[in-house]
C-alpha cells in the first residue's frame, strides 16, 4: 500500500516524533526495544507524558478527552510511537471500561473513573474469568448479595493480569442465579483496596508474574458503583470484549517484533552470508510481513468506522484471531532464528540494572520466554476458538 | 526382513526404565532436582549406574551394549518422566565420541568410571556462531610440551558445569568451517584456563559456556580426524532427542485427552465439542506417524553407510520436530489457562519440545541434508 500523507498528516507526524524524542524515558524505551521486563512506572511514565499532551487515550470521544483525530492520524501516532520503542497502553482503563463507563454509567461514575484513566493515575483490572468459566464466561459464580446499599462479593477471579499493581478492578458478578445464565450478571467496580480482596500470584511457565488469582471475602462495594442496572451486566461484559478484541491486533508491536527478528537474522551467521540473506529465512520474513500489513489494511477499515461512531461488532473476532496468530508466529520465528542459544534461561537478563556480560547474544535472553508467554494470546480475551464460534453464528448466520 | 519387534532384552530394559519413571520419578522429586544447583539427583544417576543404563549404546568390550534401538528406549522413557540426568550428554555424546575415537587405554579409564557412575562427563563442541553447523569450529589447539593448549569459546555445552571431564573440540589446522583438521581432546574443567559457567536451561536441564586460554587437553584419537566422530555422534543425538519427543507427546497427548474428558464448559465436558475432537484427533495422527517412522527406520543409525544413517536421522528429526510442534502446541492451546501455569505439568513438556526443536540441527538444517542425500 503506498500512502500518501498531506502536508498537515507530514507535520502532524513530526510533531508527534518531536514529542516522542523529548519526553519518551530512555530506560523505559530500551526495555520496550529490547523485550525487557517493564516495571508499573515505566507504564504510568509515558501515560502520564500523552495525557500532558492531550495524547493518552485519542481515540475517545472529545467530550471526555479524546484528540478528535482522523483515522490517518491514529495511524500516524501508532507508527511513530512504536517504532521508537514507547510501551503500549494497558487496555483495562482506556480501551475496556472507559467506553463502558461512558456508555452505560452515569454522571457520578463518569466524573469519578474517566479524569484518572485519562490521567493515567488509576490502574484497572479485569475481573471476568474464574477458574470454573473460561470461554463459558457467562457460567461465572462470584456471588453478589444485596445488603442495603451495598453488595457483598464473595467468590473469585483468575488470570487477572497485573492485578498486583491495580486500584480497581471492573468485575462480573452474579446477583441472580435462577434464570438462564447470561441473565442475573451483574457489572460492580471494585476498589482493590476494599477489606477482603486478596491477591495471589500465578507463576507461568516462562518464569513471570503477570497473572493473579483475585479472592473475595465478604467484599462490601457501595451499589453507587454497578454500572447500569442490576442483572443487565452480561450486554456491558459484551459491549466491552468488542472493544478488547479489536484491540489485539497488536499491529505496532507486531511491526517491533518484525523488526527485531530482521535484526537477529543479519547477525546470525549462515552457509553463505547470514540468516537474512537465506532465501528460505527471507521468504518467511517477508510472509509474516505480508499478514501484518493485512491486517493494518483491515484495521484501517475498521478505524475508519468506529471514528464514526460505529461500536466493533462481531469483526473484531477476526481482528482478534489473526493479530494474535501473527504475534505467535513472530516469537516462533525468533526462536527459529535465534537457533541453540535460545536453550539458556537467564531471567535476571530481562532486569533492569543487570549489567553482566549475557549468555550468548544479547538479544537471545528474551526470546524463549517471549514464544511461551506469548502462547497465551490465543487463549485469552476469548480463546480463538470461541471468536471462529462468534463468527459462524453471528457474522455466517450458522 | 523387518520386524517392529523388540527384543527379549530390549523389552526387558523398556520395562526397568518405564518402572523406574512410574515408581521412582514423580514430578514434585524432578521439579526439586532441576532447581538444584547440578540440575539433577545425583542419586538417582548412581541408580542408573546400577540398573546398567550408563553403559547403553556404548561398546561392548567397555561393558556396554545396545545400539540406537536401545537408546531409543530409553530416552523415549526419559522422555515420559521429563528426566534432566545428563545421560544425553554424559553417555551419548561424550562418552559416544570416546568410544569412537579414544585409544583403548583412553576408553578403558574413562568409559569405565562412565559406565560405573563415577564420573561424569560432557561434551563441548557448539560455538557462539557455529548454528548447526558441525565443522565450524574455531577452537584452536597448540602443541604444548608433550601436550597441547586450547583456546576458545564454546557453547552451551549440556552439563557442561557438572562435569568431571569435558571432550572439547579444537583445531590443530585448516581455517572453520573446513572439516579437516578437528580434533577432541579431554580437558579438566578445574584445569588451568578453563573457565566454566554454568546456567539453567528453559527446558529444565542445565548447559555451559566453556572459555578455554591455554587449557591442557589430551588428545582423543588422531589429530585433524575428528570430524566423522562428532558427525557420527550429533547424528546419535538428533535421533535420540526424537525419541524423548515420542515420550513427551505421548503424555501430552494422555494430559490433553484426560483434561477434554473432565473439563466442562457450555454445560458439556470440552472433549464433546467436535472441533477440538479434530484436532486430537490431528495430535493423535502426528505422534503414531512418528512413532512409526522411529520404529522403522531407527536401526538405520546405526547402518555402517553414512548416506543411509544420515537420511534416516534427518526424516525423522523433520517429522519429530514437526509433530512435536503440534502436539505441543496444540496440548498448551486445548488445555487453556491451566497449561501456561508453571505448577502445571504439560507447560514443562511443551518447553522440553521448544527445545528440542533447536537442538542437533533444526527442521530446516534437516531437510537441507536430506534434499542434498536424496538427489
Amino acid at each position: 500500500m503506498k500512502i500518501t500523507y498531506t502536508a498537515e498528516e507530514e507535520s502532524f507526524r513530526q510533531s508527534v516524533r518531536a514529542f516522542i524524542e523529548a519526553e519518551l524515558d530512555p530506560g523505559t524505551r530500551r526495555k520496550v526495544l529490547n523485550g525487557l521486563n517493564m516495571s508499573k512506572q515505566d507504564y504510568v511514565g509515558w501515560h502520564g507524558k500523552l495525557a500532558s499532551r492531550g495524547w493518552s487515550c485519542p481515540h475517545w470521544p472529545d467530550e471526555h478527552g479524546g484528540a478528535g483525530w482522523t483515522p490517518m492520524q491514529h495511524f500516524i501516532f501508532d507508527d511513530e510511537t512504536s517504532t521508537a520503542g514507547a510501551p503500549g497502553m494497558m487496555p483495562f482503563g482506556p480501551d475496556m471500561v472507559a467506553p463502558v463507563i461512558w456508555t452505560f454509567g452515569n454522571e457520578e461514575q463518569k466524573k469519578q473513573h474517566l479524569p484518572g484513566i485519562l490521567s493515567g493515575e488509576v490502574w484497572w483490572c479485569q475481573g471476568y474469568s474464574e477458574p470454573n468459566s473460561g470461554s463459558d464466561l457467562a457460567s461465572l459464580r462470584t456471588k453478589a448479595e444485596r445488603d442495603a446499599d451495598h453488595y457483598i462479593v464473595n467468590g473469585g477471579k483468575t488470570w487477572t493480569t497485573l492485578a498486583q499493581w491495580a486500584d480497581w478492578m471492573f468485575c462480573l458478578t452474579r446477583t441472580d442465579s435462577s434464570g438462564k445464565k447470561q441473565e442475573g450478571i451483574t457489572f460492580l467496580l471494585i476498589d482493590m483496596k476494599t477489606p477482603g480482596i486478596s491477591v495471589h500470584p500465578i507463576i507461568t511457565m516462562e518464569g513471570g508474574h503477570e497473572v493473579n488469582q483475585v479472592i473475595f471475602d465478604n467484599v462490601r462495594v457501595p451499589v453507587a458503583n454497578r454500572i447500569g442496572e442490576e442483572g443487565k451486566g452480561w450486554t456491558y461484559a459484551k459491549f466491552l470484549l468488542g472493544y478488547e478484541r479489536s484491540g489485539m491486533a497488536g499491529i505496532p508491536q507486531a511491526k517491533r517484533a518484525l523488526a527485531r527478528l530482521r535484526a537477529i537474522a543479519a547477525d546470525q551467521e549462515d552457509a553463505d552470508g547470514t540468516l537474512a540473506d537465506n532465501p528460505r529465512f527471507r521468504r518467511k520474513m517477508s510472509d509474516v510481513e505480508i499478514q501484518i500489513v493485512t491486517l493494518e489494511a483491515t484495521m484501517l477499515k475498521l478505524l475508519a468506522q468506529q471514528v464514526q461512531g460505529k461500536t466493533p461488532g462481531p469483526e473484531a473476532s477476526f481482528i482478534k484471531i489473526r493479530g494474535t496468530e501473527i504475534d505467535q508466529h513472530l516469537t516462533e520465528l525468533t526462536m527459529e532464528a535465534v537457533g541453540p542459544y535460545v536453550a539458556p534461561f537467564a531471567p535476571e537478563a530481562l532486569d533492569t540494572g543487570w549489567n553482566e556480560e549475557p549468555i550468548g547474544p544479547d538479544y537471545a535472553a528474551p526470546v524463549a520466554p517471549g514464544y511461551f508467554n506469548t502462547r497465551k494470546v490465543t487463549i485469552y480475551g476469548g480463546s480463538n476458538e470461541i471468536q471462529k464460534n462468534i463468527i459462524a453464528k453471528h457474522v455466517l448466520g450458522l | 526382513m523387518l520386524s517392529f519387534d523388540l527384543t527379549d532384552e530390549q523389552q526387558l530394559l523398556k520395562d526397568s526404565v518405564e518402572r523406574f519413571i512410574e515408581r521412582s520419578y514423580p514430578f514434585d522429586k524432578r521439579r526439586k532436582a532441576s532447581k538444584s544447583e547440578e540440575g539433577y539427583s545425583r542419586e538417582h544417576w548412581k541408580q542408573f549406574a546400577d540398573l546398567g543404563w550408563l553403559a547403553v549404546g556404548l561398546p561392548e568390550d567397555q561393558g556396554g551394549f545396545g545400539g540406537a534401538r536401545e537408546v531409543a528406549v530409553l530416552m523415549e522413557a526419559f522422555g515420559r518422566g521429563l528426566v534432566t540426568e545428563p545421560w544425553l550428554a554424559s553417555v551419548l555424546l561424550a562418552g559416544g565420541t570416546i568410544a569412537r575415537a579414544g585409544s583403548a587405554a583412553q576408553q578403558e579409564e574413562l568409559l569405565g568410571a562412565l559406565v560405573a557412575g563415577e564420573s561424569v562427563l560432557a561434551f563441548a563442541h557448539g560455538e557462539p556462531r557455529s548454528r548447526y553447523d558441525i565443522a565450524r569450529v574455531e577452537t584452536t589447539a597448540k602443541r604444548s610440551g608433550d601436550g597441547w593448549a586450547l583456546d576458545g569459546h564454546k557453547a552451551v555445552a549440556l552439563n557442561g558445569d557438572s562435569a568431571d571431564r569435558l571432550v572439547v573440540s579444537a583445531r590443530t589446522s585448516g581455517k572453520a568451517r573446513d572439516r579437516d583438521g578437528i580434533c577432541l581432546f579431554v580437558v579438566d574443567p578445574r584445569g588451568k584456563g578453563v573457565e566454566v559457567r554454568g546456567y539453567p536451561t528453559n527446558d529444565g536441564g542445565r548447559a555451559a559456556e566453556i572459555r578455554l586460554a591455554g587449557a591442557a587437553g589430551t588428545l582423543l584419537g588422531e589429530e585433524g580426524q575428528a570430524y566423522p566422530v562428532i558427525e557420527e555422534t550429533i547424528d546419535r543425538a538428533a535421533a535420540a532427542v526424537c525419541a524423548e519427543a515420542l515420550g513427551l507427546m505421548a503424555v501430552l497427548n494422555a494430559m490433553t485427552l484426560d483434561y477434554s474428558k473432565t473439563r466442562e464448559q457450555f454445560g458439556q465436558k470440552i472433549g464433546a465439542f467436535q472441533a477440538l475432537q479434530h484436532r486430537m484427533a490431528d495430535m493423535f495422527v502426528a505422534l503414531e506417524e512418528s512413532r512409526s517412522l522411529a520404529d522403522v527406520y531407527m536401526a538405520d543409525v546405526d547402518s555402517p553407510d553414512k548416506a543411509e544413517r544420515q537420511r534416516a536421522v534427518s526424516a525423522l528429526k523433520v517429522q519429530c520436530d514437526k509433530a512435536g510442534r503440534l502436539v505441543g502446541q496444540e496440548a498448551v492451546q486445548l488445555h487453556g489457562g491451566i497449561a501456561m501455569t508453571d505448577d502445571y505439568q504439560a507447560s514443562h513438556y511443551f518447553k522440553r519440545l521448544s527445545i528440542i526443536a533447536r537442538q542437533f540441527g533444526d527442521m530446516d538444517w534437516h531437510l537441507d541434508r536430506y534434499a542434498a542425500l536424496t538427489q
